[in-house]
């Protein structure tokens, strides 16, 4: 334990340390010299390729080779492409190249070219000088500065945008140094052209002076943005190095560096709560770590370096060794400093003498109690855990956070369970054989989702799913993702056939819950896998997913089923559009015949979209009632007389054929009423034409076409009653009471004479409502008295009928000014009646 | 405005913010000061989960158009959105807007939002148009199930019977299945489904096919509802034909409510009106007055039988009267000051009161008969005061009446009906003809040839021979059809459901048959018999109506088994495909209350619906040039 320090350098009031990550697994012939070399951070892959330059012959072709953070080889190809003037890493992992004349080239982890853009066409002729890639909120981007001097940014590669900026002033060739910084939502360029500092934004370029830096320096030659953006160092050639803010408003601190050479790399060593931040700068055989506080720790390299900016510190990638330099955390300082006297320091100790059986633990105990800080001491070595690297720190850490544990009641479990399952997820990933050496701090940062992805990226099936098995993710988020990942990349397995991928697929993923083999089978025919691809699309079980692939692939009929069995009719209809424009008419229609469903939907868009289909489909089925309805229908549009007659006609024709007889007899009528009506028109110049038959008596009737009216009654067969109803009607509108006495006369109304009655009160003629309520039957004659107002009459009507329920409703018609005898009678005989 | 959705069994305003939410996630979207182009239709049901006001203050909403076609009325405003159902016309009239939109100067963002789905047809005719490029955003506004009030949900979709039942046209039900999916997500998997009716089987089999879709992404909620209950509006054609006899019924065939609000003639509001806005003239708009729980007087009075709401009104207004006259007695300032914060309330109850008596008024002009009357001499004394009246509207109201209960108790429903032929003479409205004939219909099992083609030539000379293709129409829903078999089953029906109860009670009623004053939903009957003794009871009853009845379960994730407490309600969630009555409603809850009914109902429709509205749909009314 006590050699945990061993590594450790003091500088200010904090400590550095070096944590041996990897021995790289890979051989170099030459080292990483005359290499262009890119590690993608949080533990990502490693791109080498060889220098061009250095090749005797342009036509020999520089290796192009991808390793994991531990040297194992990931992929390796001769390099076929233009001269690269830059390799970078995507967030997600995917390789970017960038070639002079501007050309980016994406591949994938395992060197399968995926796709490529370009940085504009003014770069061509000019040609890419430097290039940067760069991560930000919105993805990864890419910078280049081209042979005119301008700069060209792409904020994200995956919706390429490029922005060219303005010119700046002066610049001959490559800025001596430059950087992009991601600010306010705004990325800029920071550029040093001899001893000028410019930022170049979207509009203009500006000028800046970093406050306080000294004036010896007659050109900035390198500089460095910290992870965050937040901070900025630069070097100058006097050997000094100015920290400050971005924003260039602070400065932190200058340290003289007695080196004028320009550092090979320069990156910024910062970590979450940083108590002494420091900048790396690194030469051929020197690195050197100068601290805030203006102290510096100088290490001797004796192999060739890169290093790696992470959010927590810096890797350093040499040839044979893979190591973390990072300023220790204070957790672990407090606990391993010599004579420390932290309450995780004295836990720890207390643990080891309780392991050795030793009463010194209740000593070391009693004392952290007596300071009341177990609780403390606790979350200290939990906290300590996580930064430690190596297992066995892990473990005794944790040993003795759980020893502590024990001695104090209702302390949260969280923390310390959490931990555990962080760090075994953790050291499983950073294994060499997988090679992520991923620090807690990063890991928390990451996301398990994003860890699972790249774990899923590269290929890595079992321990991702054994990791989400293991955290318990949901397994729609979790398990079930990662096989359908497997799936997609098995079903590309060329050698194997359909039968048998089809097979394991099904059999790996049968019971996972939520998995879209519509994703699978899509991949599948991407690959040119058809009948794989139908094959996989079977297990699908949301019929909906199944159709657009189904169409793409021209398994249309297959798909139309599939879109009526997932009830969403808009789907139906997207495949019946589909088919029609795919098939000639007739097949088509015989499609839709074997689909009732897809038939009467398109049924619905014909009728509003196009009406002459819907014949055709009507004639199709012999669907004669339908065709006369169509008919019908089309005889309304038409505004001359005779083409509505011959739609009628056909109307009928089709009914006689579907054996309606009452619709096509109807239509007949409704015919013969149309003639009728124009031929009054034209003689009579009245307006009829259009009315209904019953409109058109009326109108008839108050006109005094009497015989007229006569001979559409009798031609039309209009019940008896509805003609009087009509007529009385008609009279009484005209008032015209002598014609309705007339018509009263002659001969016995077949709906009595209480409407005669009713149809003058309601025109306001009681005088000739009179006469007509002695004709009234019996039983209602007392709505007829009361019609007119007559109460007596209707109270003699009531009384005589016996009829309890007619003498109430006379009482309900006495006022209070009603005669008092009147009523009497009529409760008296309600009561007889009622005792009936 | 939405408190009332929480105080139900089950919290419906959870359901209602979260579909605020994802509106205002839409409208985050678009950055900027915005103005929504409204598919008219839209509005209605809008209203229901997201008032204007709010809307404008927290969206920085600018301007609210109705959609329609030619150029979009000049706004200055960075984004315009247009809310449409997904329909081909609609899509050309946007496309027409967009188009002429962009032959002006200032550049706008556009922006389509989809109710209540996004739609590949609707996209490829704005593609076709070529207009699809310019929106910005397309998304979809997953509306289906809006919370109407605490016990209610609707769809508002208006054409839901007609599609399904005349068209083919299975649209609405499956966002039925998805409205029920969703509600699923928020109240927990609905262990029990029951239905009866091939549109109900078509929604359990969507139901179940998507819950497999989605197997892995089941939310762990413990189930709210513990059955559900589908029912297809054909198993029960009748219900809807009769005029409802509940208060809110009554306001809906009188009046017609609309999105929960009704428009009445103003006149009766008047006097209430001057006292706020004194020397106004008398208000010539309808008064619009929203109807729903919130109003604890009208959710007090609303599925009472009319005849029983004079007596509620009246002890209501003592109630009030009595609390202001509290102000004498109230004596020391504590006192005082406690009747002075209760006045808001009371004022509320009183405005309230005033509003329904007027209601209740207008509604007794038309109903009023002398029966009425005599059963029910509060109504007299509290709304008439005296003053009787006994018009040809009421006479009609009446006669009206009298046949729809002799067709339901089966009294001569095989001969030509002298009250309708002297309604057709007379040319009464026409809907009102084919609600009479219909019911006539359906009571019989089908009409006689010969009656059937005398009505049909009747209404066809009467109102002109396009009305054909509407009888077509109820002839293909099963509304006006000519008999098939000599067996008229609906005595059976009625017998065994016992659907007509001579004996209502319509004060204090202990049957659901007060909701129509003798007659009792069958459709209601078939929830109650489910609930208890179970519809083993009337397998033969169920084979006479049309369509499959079935029980499906669904797994419920491990743990989340509902362990019931003693004397606890079972909660069903009862779904009415293709539109239910308020009447219909008010039986369900009067189900709820009863004591040992041991059921408490959630009610679902795709539409409100009363007899008017509902053939309405049906209807068919080519639109004739002039000759």
């Amino acid at each position: 334990m006590a050699f945990i320090t061993a590594n450790w350098n003091p500088l200010g009031d904090a400590f550095y340390r070096q944590i041996e990550l990897y021995d790289m697994g890979w051989s170099l012939r030459d080292g990483l010299k005359d290499c262009m070399v890119a590690a993608a951070p949080y533990g990502g892959p490693i791109v080498l390729l060889e220098w061009q330059s250095q090749r005797p012959s342009p036509s020999a072709r520089p290796q192009l080779e991808i390793y994991s953070s531990s040297g194992v080889s990931m992929a390796s190809f001769p390099w076929k492409s233009g001269p690269v003037r830059q390799l970078g890493w995507t967030v997600c992992d995917d390789l970017l190249a960038i070639q002079e004349d501007g050309t980016v080239l994406i591949y994938d982890l395992f060197g399968t070219f995926k796709r490529h853009f370009s940085m504009g066409n003014e770069v061509v002729q000019n040609q890419v000088l430097e290039a940067k890639v760069f991560h930000s909120p919105y993805g990864t981007g890419v910078a280049i500065v081209t042979g005119a001097s301008r700069f060209t940014l792409a904020m994200n590669i995956d919706d390429l945008k490029l922005r060219r900026l303005p010119e700046v002033p002066g610049l001959q060739g490559a800025p001596s140094c430059w950087a992009v910084l991601t600010q306010d939502r705004q990325t800029k360029v920071l550029l040093a052209n001899g001893a000028d500092l410019y930022i170049l934004d979207n509009t203009s370029c500006t000028p800046v002076t970093p406050p306080g830096l000294s004036p010896q320096a007659c050109s900035i030659i390198n500089m460095a943005v910290s992870f965050s953006y937040k901070y900025l160092a630069l070097f100058t050639d006097s050997g000094h190095l100015w920290m400050g803010s971005t924003n260039l408003k602070d400065k932190l601190s200058e340290v003289e560096t007695k080196v004028r050479s320009a550092p090979k790399q320069m990156v910024w060593s910062r970590r979450p709560k940083s108590q002494q931040p420091s900048v790396v700068l690194m030469w051929d055989r020197l690195l050197l770590v100068a601290g805030v506080c203006k102290e510096t720790i100088q290490y001797t390299l004796d192999e060739e370096c890169v290093c790696v900016a992470e959010l927590d510190g810096v890797r350093i990638v040499g040839a044979s060794r893979h190591e973390m330099l990072q300023e220790v955390p204070s957790a672990c300082e407090d606990i391993f400093k010599i004579a420390s006297m932290a309450p995780g320091a004295l836990l720890l100790e207390a643990h080891k003498e309780y392991e050795k059986c030793s009463q010194k633990a209740d000593e070391y105990l009693r004392e952290i109690k007596e300071q009341s800080v177990l609780g403390e001491a606790v979350k200290q070595c939990v906290e300590a855990a996580g930064y430690e690297h190596e297992p066995e720190t892990q473990k005794t850490l944790l040993r003795a956070a759980s020893f502590g544990k024990c001695f104090l009641s209702n302390f949260p479990p969280e923390p310390f369970v959490s931990m555990c399952r962080d760090l075994r997820v953790l050291n499983s990933v950073r294994d060499y054989s997988v090679g992520i050496p991923l620090t807690h701090t990063q890991y928390k940062q990451m996301t398990v989702q994003v860890l699972i992805d790249r774990l899923v990226y590269r290929k890595l099936y079992p321990l991702a799913i054994e990791i989400c098995r293991y955290l318990k993710t949901p397994e729609y988020q979790g398990v079930s993702r990662v096989l359908k990942h497997w799936a997609c990349c098995k079903v590309q397995q060329k050698e194997e056939p359909d039968e048998s991928i089809a097979r394991a697929v099904s059999v790996k993923l049968g019971e996972a819950a939520g998995i879209s083999y519509s994703e699978i089978a899509a991949r599948a025919y991407e690959c040119g896998r058809t009948e794989l691809a139908i094959k996989l699309l079977e297990f699908e079980p949301r019929s909906g997913e199944q159709v657009p692939l189904l169409l793409k692939m021209k398994r249309s009929q297959l798909g139309l089923s599939k879109a009526i069995e997932s009830g969403d009719t808009d789907l139906v209809y997207t495949v019946v559009t589909y088919l029609k424009n795919e098939m000639n008419r007739g097949d088509f229609f015989m499609t839709l015949r074997n689909q009732p469903v897809a038939l009467s939907l398109y049924r619905q868009f014909c009728k509003h979209q196009e009406q002459e289909t819907l014949k055709d489909l009507f004639n199709q089925d012999d669907d004669h009632h339908e065709l006369g309805n169509f008919y019908v229908r089309a005889s309304y549009k038409e505004s001359k007389l005779e083409a509505r007659l011959s739609l009628l006609q056909s109307a009928v024709d089709e009914y006689n054929k579907a054996k309606n007889e009452f619709a096509a007899k109807a239509t007949e009528e409704e015919m013969k009423l149309l003639r009728f009506q124009r031929r009054l028109d034209e003689e009579k110049g009245e307006a009829l034409l259009g009315l209904s038959l019953h409109d058109t008596l009326h109108a008839l009737l108050s006109a005094n076409y009497h015989k007229q009216a006569e001979q559409l009654y009798r031609d039309f067969r209009v019940p008896d009653k509805r003609y009087w109803w009509l007529k009385l009607t008609a009279l009484a509108e005209k008032e015209d009471w002598d014609e309705l006495e007339k018509f009263a006369k002659s001969k016995k109304s077949p709906i009595g004479y209480l409407p005669f009655v009713e149809v003058c009160v309601k025109r306001h003629n009681k005088y000739e409502a009179k006469k007509y309520v002695s004709k009234v039957t019996p039983e209602q004659k007392v709505k007829a008295h009361l019609a007119i107002g007559d109460l007596e009459g209707a109270a003699e009507a009531a009384i005589e009928r016996r009829s309890e329920g007619e003498i109430s409703t006379v009482l309900a018609r006495c006022s209070p000014t009603t005669d008092r005898a009147l009523l009497e009678r009529l409760n008296r005989a309600r009561s007889t009646a009622a005792k009936k | 405005m939405s408190a009332h959705l929480s105080y139900g069994r089950v919290n419906l305003n959870i359901l209602r913010e979260a579909a605020r939410k994802d509106l205002r996630e839409f409208l985050d979207k678009c950055a900027g000061s915005k103005a929504i182009v409204w598919d008219e239709y839209l509005t209605g049901p809008f209203g229901l989960i997201a008032q204007y006001s709010f809307e404008r203050q927290m969206l920085n909403l600018e301007k609210m158009f109705t959609l329609k076609g030619g150029r979009l009325p000049t706004a200055d405003v960075k984004n315009i959105i247009f809310f449409v159902r997904p329909k081909l016309e609609l899509m050309d009239i946007i496309a027409e807007n967009v188009i002429s939109a962009d032959k002006m100067h200032s550049p706008r963002d556009f922006h389509i939002l989809f109710v209540p789905r996004r739609s590949m047809l609707c996209e490829q005719r704005l593609k076709e148009q070529g207009v699809l490029g310019s929106f910005i955003n397309i998304d979809e506004y997953i509306l289906d199930l809006i919370p109407y009030d605490s016990d209610l949900l609707s769809m508002e979709s208006e054409g839901a019977f007609r599609e399904c039942y005349l068209e083919s046209d299975q649209t609405s039900l499956y966002h039925t299945a998805k409205g029920l999916m969703t509600l699923q997500a928020l109240y927990g998997t609905i262990p029990q489904i029951f239905g009866k009716g091939e549109c109900a089987r078509h929604v359990a089999n969507m139901m179940l096919r998507m819950k497999r879709e989605f197997a892995g992404s089941q939310t762990q909620i413990l189930p709210v509802f513990d059955s559900l209950l589908l029912l297809d509006r054909n198993i029960d054609l009748l219900t809807p034909l009769a005029t409802q006899l509940t208060y809110e019924g009554l306001i809906d065939e009188v009046y017609g409510i609309t999105n929960g609000y009704v428009k009445l003639p103003p006149e009766k509001f008047a006097a209430q009106k001057k006292q706020g806005e004194a020397g106004k003239d008398l208000p010539t708009e309808p008064k619009k007055m929203q109807l729903n729980s919130a109003e604890e007087l009208y959710a007090e009075i609303r599925d009472k039988n009319f005849n029983g709401v004079g007596a509620a009104l009246s002890k209501k207004a003592k109630i009030i009267s009595a609390a202001f006259e509290e102000r004498h007695n109230a004596k020391t300032v504590g006192e005082i000051k406690q009747f002075v914060s209760q006045l808001p309330h009371m004022q509320a109850a009183r405005s309230s009161l005033a509003n329904h008596t007027s209601i209740a008024e207008l509604i007794k002009d038309i109903t009023s008969e002398k029966k009425y009357i005599y059963s029910s001499p509060f109504i007299i004394s509290v709304l008439v005061n005296g003053y009787f009246l006994s018009d040809a509207a009421s006479e009609a109201f009446f006669d009206n009446l009298t046949v729809e209960q002799e067709f339901m108790t089966g009294v001569d429903t095989d001969k030509v009906n002298a009250y309708i032929e002297d309604c057709i003479a007379q040319r009464d409205p026409l809907i009102k003809i084919l609600r009479l004939v219909s019911m006539q219909s359906v009571c019989n099992n089908g009409l006689k040839q010969k009656v059937f083609d005398y009505y049909r030539r009747e209404i066809l000379q009467t109102y002109g021979y396009e009305h054909m293709l509407t009888l077509n129409n109820l002839e293909k829903t099963g509304l006006l059809k000519p008999q098939t078999s000599t067996r008229n089953n609906y005595p059976t029906i009625r017998k065994t459901l016992k659907l007509w109860m001579e004996d209502a009670n319509e004060q204090n009623p202990n049957d659901i048959s007060y909701v129509y004053s003798g007659y009792a939903p069958l459709s209601i009957r078939l929830a109650q018999v489910l609930a208890r003794p179970g519809w083993r009871s009337i397998e033969e009853v169920l084979k006479m109506l049309p369509g499959p009845h079935f029980e499906e379960r669904q797994q419920l994730p491990a743990g989340l088994h509902k362990k019931r407490q003693q004397g606890e309600n079972r909660t069903t969630l009862v779904f009415f495909l293709g539109g239910v009555t308020y009447a219909e409603i008010a039986a369900l809850r009067f189900l709820s209350q009863m004591e040992d009914g041991g059921t408490e109902y959630i009610i679902a429709t795709t539409k409100l619906i009363n007899g008017t509205s509902w053939i309405k749909s049906l209807m068919d009314r080519p639109e004739a040039q002039t000759l």
